[in-house]
């Protein structure tokens, strides 16, 4: 499967090894690893819950690596998003791309979470000192995702 | 996309996130009156409400919605069963 939403954590070595497997056409394997900060916007941050649109997270994810396959020449991509709530350290998203050589692995992976940004229903509520908050949406990363279009 | 026995169209309405809270609510049944064909329609019978979903909705607010689980514009048609979601600009990765 492409992409899994899931409340667990991952282990990014483990699905990089299980990619490869099998595949000695593959050459290239990148991978991106989101993770949470303790600090946003100038307040300390204690943890931060992760809601979703179930059904709709996962079809536009799949649309977002299907995009990515019909843009590069990969072999596979696998899109893994935690929900629920997280702490400062914790993972919370992982892209991994298999390809034959390394610049269409590096830039589908990038394009993969560009996208992801930008599409994908997430939402991200953090709990600092100062009470509860929503995450806005930052400009930079819709200019991230336009670079692509 | 055919209405139902009752002349209405009947659809779901799922809010997230903020849209969530500010509404106190995260889903709701809704029987259509006639006039309402599209998104459009339904935002602003939505609006009819009052605060704070006149405010919440009102145009220029940072608001998308989703029909069916797709991306959808104001002028996304809406039919019988259709899903409808409100929700803020997504922040997720």
């Amino acid at each position: 499967m492409a992409v899994r939403v899931q409340t667990g954590d991952f282990d990014v070595g483990a699905e990089m090894a299980a990619m490869r497997r099998g595949n000695p056409g593959i050459g290239a394997v990148a991978s991106f690893v989101g993770v949470v900060r303790d600090l946003n916007e100038g307040a300390g941050v204690a943890e931060m819950t992760l809601e979703h649109y179930p059904g709709m997270t996962e079809k536009a994810l799949e649309k977002i690596v299907d995009e990515a396959k019909a843009r590069w020449d990969i072999f596979d991509a696998l899109v893994v998003h935690r929900v629920g709530t997280l702490k400062p350290t914790d993972q919370i998203v992982m892209v991994v791309v298999a390809s034959a050589h390394r610049g269409e692995a590096f830039q589908a992976c990038e394009f993969l979470m560009d996208y992801l940004k930008t599409r994908a229903p997430f939402w991200k509520k953090e709990a600092t000192s100062k009470g509860g908050r929503w995450v806005d949406a930052r400009s930079a990363d819709d200019a991230a995702a336009d670079r692509w279009s | 996309m055919k209405p139902n026995d009752s002349g209405t169209i009947a659809i779901d309405v799922l809010y997230f996130a903020r849209l969530r809270e500010v509404f106190g609510r995260e889903r709701e049944q809704l029987k259509l009156p006639d006039n309402i064909e599209n998104v459009a329609g339904l935002t602003a019978w939505l609006r009819s409400r009052g605060q704070p979903w006149d405010l919440e909705l009102a145009p220029g607010k940072p608001v998308r919605i989703a029909v069916n689980q797709d991306m959808a514009g104001a002028a996304t048609l809406l039919g019988n069963g259709d899903e409808v979601a409100f929700f803020p600009p997504v922040t997720g990765g």
